[in-house]
Parts: structure tokens; C-alpha cells; sequence
């Protein structure tokens, strides 16, 4: 994990080891008409499918969370992930402590909350589960894997 | 019963100390209470009227007698020496201090249990038929794939933050014990062709918008089941409303947006879904199977000595029929003449959990209708056991009926309420009890809830009482015609609703229509459907 400084605008915590895109993003509906987009922002409204088409292209993917109750944001960074997306995938807007751990096991490589987190706290966050139930996209083993294996 | 492993142990401490943290931040100010509250909540802690009121799950309603003397010792250290067992097959602690939540927490992990997902909107606690296991009438224990969807849902990444809270339940009876079809996702374990698979009921609920569950699929193959209850719930995180609260719930999404709709759209992310391989590896569920294996049962007497009238009433109304023949299954009334429905003190859990070990292998049940059962008990030892629960103020020989209601915890507790349930329990039961009528009666399923959120489930109630607040004081709404039940149906408000005094009487006229009207063997419910609503409200209004 790298902390790459605690500016509201700035990513805090990258587990990436590619240059960070520095474009600008755009909407959805704009990533689908325009061709030369390669960095664009999900809202909890939108289809992340509708960016499947276009996933070659994309070198970021931003998904916004306005409130950090609203979990729709999980369910489009699995999608992208499920699709074969591998760029970069940024948590932004009202991210805390107590959602990274989830965030990261759907898929989120990178994190740029409103509020900047504790370092420690987050680092405690980022580590909670030794082992995970589900299956996701991170490439764990799950417990009931582990348990036959 | 289901036994922790190693993983299992780790995840629940985990919690703990991931609480622990949470608990400090917000008591040295770090976390704001708006911060802490969705925090709290995932851990089943609540700010209520008075104090915090903590809700530890029990899975599918299932635990020993190590667990249930744990409970009473939390009851009695942290609390004012009782607990309250919900319609969710849970406990719940009223007085509890927040600094002392984090030592709950790690006192019931040493007991594998915990308070992970019993409120937030998330997926709460699994519930199943509290005879599973046991029911002579039941096709496999449910709870093998109760268990599976544990885990499954224990701290689910994408499924965290839902538009709103999520049950499921899942049953494998023609008869419903759990009110499944009440539920966010009921599941039936069922057989087709000889195989073994499970129907899916999506989208009911009671709260303010009662909605009786469709059948969405009637047949999902056992090594799909956790990747179909995926795509239900990744569609309903995906499109559930979000923009109010009150129609949040998933029983609002597949209303709009139709069955078949919905239907399709869980359809297609099913497909994607089994391209993911979400499923657990199918031996998992054939390592959970043995721990819900019989227990070892002897044969023995299949009759009890009926000289002791007081014993046999409780027989007739306190056993249910057990799969081996000579066994049933023995039900702990919560709810004594004047009682508070669903109480138990830490002495009485203790004596329950002393009882279990003695005479039902170790196990105990907690019944949505908020009693405890003892699931195995040889008909034999049926009149030591009875003697001991009569002598702890736990014999009442009422379950299913009219004294064996189930009550919100209502303005005395509860920050949601408009107006009391508790005292309302207290003095039908009392009445009922004292003019003899409850026995007449027969099966008889009254529901309290103190507001329209419907904790008590009034909709399903064969009589329903809705407390509301009408200009400053308490109203009760009755309801007649619901079932929670396999003939699940939604109760019909009477007219004008009544004070406290008059809903009490107006319960007595119903009962007495019914008594008046009913033909052979009918219960209230049928009698009701057949004569319908009008004989009632005549003699309620005119």
C-alpha cells in the first residue's frame, strides 16, 4: 500500500504500482460517446455495464460514493471487475475506515475519501480479514476452499 | 449442532476487535454518532428510549446449553438480569452501556456467538423452522443450508450497504414454522424428480407495506443456492430504491417492477453469476450436514400418564410431534398470565439451559413466536421436565393460543413507538387466563406491534393489534384474518380503531362472533375466512 499524501482531492491509499492517470474524468454517458476517454466516473445511478464495450480503453475507472450508505458503488466495481477489467479503480467521494476493507475485496485498488483517514487506522482497516467467506474477483481463497483443500 | 472451526472463531474475533476499535474512536470523539451509527448497528446496538439496547443473533434460532448459560450471565452482569428473546429467533439486552459492548461482544465470541448483522441494512440473521431437525413432517434440516448462507452472508463485501435491511429465511416443510413467505428471500428446501433443491419466495414483508412473498423460481439446484441468492440481491442492491427509506425494501422493487421482471432481470445475473464460480466448493455443504445429525434417540414409552391434568393440558398444548416416535419436541412458554412476551430472567435461562443438557441433547430452539423449545425430549421424561418449568414459572400450557401472543417491546422500550404493546399482552392474557375462554378458543395467533412497523407482527395475525398515536394518544388498530403461516394472508383492519380499554373489549367480541359462529373443528382464522369480515365489524361498530 502506498499513502500518497492526505489532499481531499488526491488518491490516499494506491495498491497499484502503474503511474497514476492524471486525465480528467468523465461521466458515463459521456465515456460512451466520446472514443478517446481513458478515465471516467461511475455515479451510484449508472450502469457500470454500460462501460463494458469500452474497457480496453480505460486506464481509470472512478466510482463515486456521495454517502458512504449508498452500496451501489460495490456492486459496479465487482461488475468491471467480473468483466475483465484491470485498470485502476478509485474509491471516491464519503469513504471511511470501516468501508475499506469491503471496497478492497470488491475490487477498489485505489482510495480517495473527501475526509483524509488515519494512516494507522486504515492500515488496521486494510488487514481486518485473515479470510474471507465469499468469493470475489480479489483472487482469495475462501474459507470453504481453504477448508477442502 | 454446528461447531465453529478455527476460521469461523477467527472472523468472530476479528469482530470483536473491529468493534473495540469503533467503540474507542466514538468515545474519544474521533467518530461522530452519525459516523458511529451505521458501526454500531452492523453490531447489533441500538440507541433506544432509555439505554442501548444490544440484539445477539442466534443462528436459525439453534444453541446450546453453554451458549443460552452465557446469555443468562450477560443478562445478569450487564444488564438487569433478564433478556428478551425477539420474532427473529434473537435476544435482545435493554440496558446495556456502550462501554461495556466491546466485553459482550467478547464474552459471547467465546461461546461462538455474536451480534454481527442483527441490524444495519444488511443480511441479518438466518432464520428456519424452530422444529427443523426434529418435525416429523420436514424433508431434510434446513439448517445445513441455513448454515451455508451464514456464512455466506457473514460480512458480504458488496452486500454491506443494501438500500435497506434483509432477511432471509429457509425451511423445508410443507408447513411453515418461520413465516417465510414474509421474508426478503424466503427459501424452501424442496425435492423435484428426486432431487433435492430449493424454491425461492422473493420480495415479502410486513412493515408498513405488507407484501406476501412470490415464488421466483421453484427450483434451484443445491450447488446453485448461494449463487442465485447473489444475483437476488445483486440486483435489489443494484436498483432497490434508495430514495426513501420506506420503500427501500426489496419487497417494493419486485412490486414495481413486476414478478417476471423481476424475475428476469435475477435470471440473467444468475447466468453471469455461475460464470464467476461464487458457489462454495459443494463439499462444504456435505461437511456442515453431519454436524445437524440425529442425535443418538432410544426407543422408549410413546404415551404420557394423564393423571395429572395440569401435566396432560400441557402435553396436548406444549409438544409437537417428534420424527421418532418416542420423542416431540417440548415448548418453554415465554409468555406466563401477565407476563412480558418474550422475557426470561438469567435464572430462568440458566434452568433452560440445565433442562437442554438434561433432556434434549444438549439443544435448544427460539421460536419466531418468541418461546424456547427443547427439540428432543423423550416422552418419558416428559413429566420431570414439565415439573421443573412449572416450578420456574415456565409450564404455561398456552402455545398457539391466545395468551401466546407475540408483542413488540412497544413504547416502553422502543424509540420507533407510538404507543405501548407490553401492558396491552399483559392484560389480555390475564383476562383470557381468568374467565377460562383461552382453552375454548383453540388455536388462536394474536400479534401486537406498538407502531406500523409491524415488529409484531400484526398483518400476519389471526387477530393483529397496531398501536398508533392519534393526536397524542394511544390507538389500537385491530385486524382480523392474517397468517404467518403455509395459508399465509394479510390482515384486514376492522374500522375506527379503539383505546387501550376498548381494544381489549373489542378483542372479547370477536371472540365471541368466532364462538357463536364456528362450525366442527374451525379455528378464529377459519371461521373468518369463510363468514368474512361484516358478522365481525356488526358487532364491533353497530
Amino acid at each position: 500500500m502506498t499513502d500518497l499524501g492526505t489532499s481531499p482531492d488526491e488518491v490516499q491509499f494506491r495498491f497499484r504500482d502503474d503511474e497514476p492517470a492524471d486525465h480528467g474524468t468523465v461521466t458515463v454517458d459521456a465515456c460512451c460517446d466520446q472514443t478517446n476517454a481513458t478515465a471516467v466516473r461511475i455515479e451510484p445511478g449508472d450502469d457500470a455495464r454500460a462501460l463494458l464495450p469500452f474497457l480496453d480503453r480505460l486506464a481509470m475507472v472512478e466510482v463515486n460514493f456521495p454517502t458512504f450508505g449508498d452500496g451501489r458503488g460495490y456492486s459496479s466495481a465487482r461488475i468491471l471487475r467480473e468483466a475483465g477489467y484491470t485498470g485502476e479503480l478509485r474509491a471516491v467521494g464519503d469513504v471511511g475506515i470501516d468501508q475499506l476493507s469491503h471496497m478492497r475485496r470488491c475490487g477498489f485498488d485505489a482510495f480517495a475519501p473527501d475526509k483524509p483517514l488515519n494512516v494507522a487506522d486504515a492500515e488496521r482497516a486494510f488487514a481486518t480479514w485473515d479470510n474471507v467467506y465469499q468469493r470475489t474477483t480479489d483472487g482469495r481463497k475462501t474459507i470453504q476452499e481453504l477448508r477442502h483443500e | 449442532m454446528y461447531k465453529y472451526d478455527s476460521y469461523d472463531q477467527a472472523m468472530v474475533d476479528a469482530r470483536v476487535d473491529e468493534f473495540r476499535d469503533q467503540a474507542r474512536r466514538r468515545l474519544d470523539g474521533s467518530l461522530t454518532e452519525d459516523e458511529f451509527k451505521p458501526l454500531r448497528l452492523m453490531n447489533g446496538l441500538y440507541l433506544q428510549l432509555h439505554a442501548y439496547m444490544l440484539r445477539v443473533a442466534i443462528p436459525y434460532g439453534t444453541l446450546n446449553s453453554v451458549q443460552m448459560t452465557a446469555l443468562a450471565n450477560i443478562a445478569d452482569k450487564y444488564d438487569r438480569g433478564y433478556g428478551h428473546f425477539t420474532t427473529r429467533q434473537n435476544l435482545q439486552y435493554n440496558w446495556i452501556k456502550l462501554e461495556d459492548a466491546a466485553d459482550i461482544l467478547a464474552d459471547l465470541a467465546k461461546v461462538e456467538m455474536h451480534a454481527i448483522q442483527t441490524s444495519g441494512n444488511c443480511i441479518r440473521n438466518i432464520s428456519s423452522d424452530h422444529f427443523a431437525g426434529a418435525a416429523h413432517d420436514e424433508l431434510v434440516d434446513p439448517r445445513p443450508y441455513a448454515e451455508l448462507l451464514r456464512q455466506w452472508s457473514s460480512f458480504h463485501p458488496e452486500f454491506t450497504y443494501l438500500p435497506r435491511k434483509f432477511k432471509i429465511a429457509v425451511i423445508a416443510a410443507e408447513k411453515d414454522r418461520a413465516a417465510m413467505r414474509l421474508h426478503d428471500i424466503g427459501i424452501q428446501i424442496v425435492e423435484k424428480d428426486g432431487e433435492i433443491g430449493a424454491a425461492f419466495y422473493v420480495g415479502g414483508g410486513m412493515g408498513r407495506t405488507p407484501m406476501i412473498a412470490p415464488l421466483i423460481r421453484d427450483f434451484v439446484p443445491l450447488d446453485q443456492l448461494i449463487t442465485y441468492a447473489e444475483a437476488c440481491l445483486r440486483v435489489y442492491n443494484r436498483y432497490g430504491r434508495r430514495d426513501n427509506k420506506y420503500k427501500a425494501r426489496i419487497k417494493i422493487l419486485v412490486h414495481e417492477l413486476g414478478k417476471e421482471e423481476y424475475k428476469r432481470q435475477v435470471e440473467e445475473e444468475f447466468a453471469h453469476m455461475l460464470e464467476q464460480g461464487v458457489e462454495p466448493p459443494r463439499e462444504e455443504l456435505e461437511r456442515i450436514k453431519p454436524f445437524f445429525a440425529d442425535p443418538a434417540f432410544e426407543d422408549g414409552a410413546k404415551s404420557v400418564d394423564r393423571s395429572d391434568p395440569d401435566f396432560a393440558l400441557w402435553v396436548d398444548r406444549n409438544t409437537h410431534r417428534h420424527k421418532h416416535d418416542s420423542y416431540v419436541s417440548a415448548v418453554i412458554s415465554l409468555k406466563p398470565v401477565g407476563g412480558i412476551p418474550g422475557d426470561a430472567t438469567g435464572d430462568q435461562m440458566r434452568l433452560m439451559a440445565d433442562l437442554a443438557k438434561q433432556y434434549s441433547f444438549d439443544e435448544l430452539r427460539i421460536m419466531h413466536t418468541q418461546n424456547v423449545v427443547l427439540p428432543h425430549v423423550k416422552i418419558a421424561d416428559l413429566h420431570a421436565l414439565w415439573t421443573a418449568l412449572d416450578a420456574a414459572g415456565l409450564g404455561a400450557p398456552n402455545m398457539d393460543s391466545i395468551e401466546d401472543m407475540i408483542a413488540c417491546p412497544g413504547l416502553d422500550y422502543c424509540a420507533l413507538a407510538n404507543a405501548r404493546s407490553i401492558p396491552l399482552a399483559q392484560r389480555i392474557s390475564e383476562r383470557f387466563d381468568a374467565s377460562g375462554k383461552t382453552g375454548k378458543l383453540g388455536e388462536l395467533k394474536l400479534k401486537i406491534s406498538g407502531c406500523i412497523n409491524a415488529c409484531g407482527h400484526h398483518h400476519a395475525g389471526h387477530i393483529g393489534i397496531l398501536g398508533v398515536d392519534r393526536k397524542g394518544v394511544e390507538n389500537y388498530q385491530l385486524s382480523l384474518g392474517g397468517s404467518e403461516a403455509e395459508d399465509v394472508s394479510l390482515a384486514k383492519i376492522t374500522g375506527p380503531g379503539f383505546t387501550e380499554d376498548g381494544v381489549i373489549e373489542a378483542v372479547e367480541t370477536v371472540t365471541d362472533v368466532y364462538l357463536a359462529k364456528r362450525e366442527g373443528e374451525e379455528r378464529f382464522l377459519d371461521t373468518y375466512r369463510r363468514i368474512g369480515m361484516a358478522p365481525f365489524k356488526e358487532a364491533l361498530y353497530d
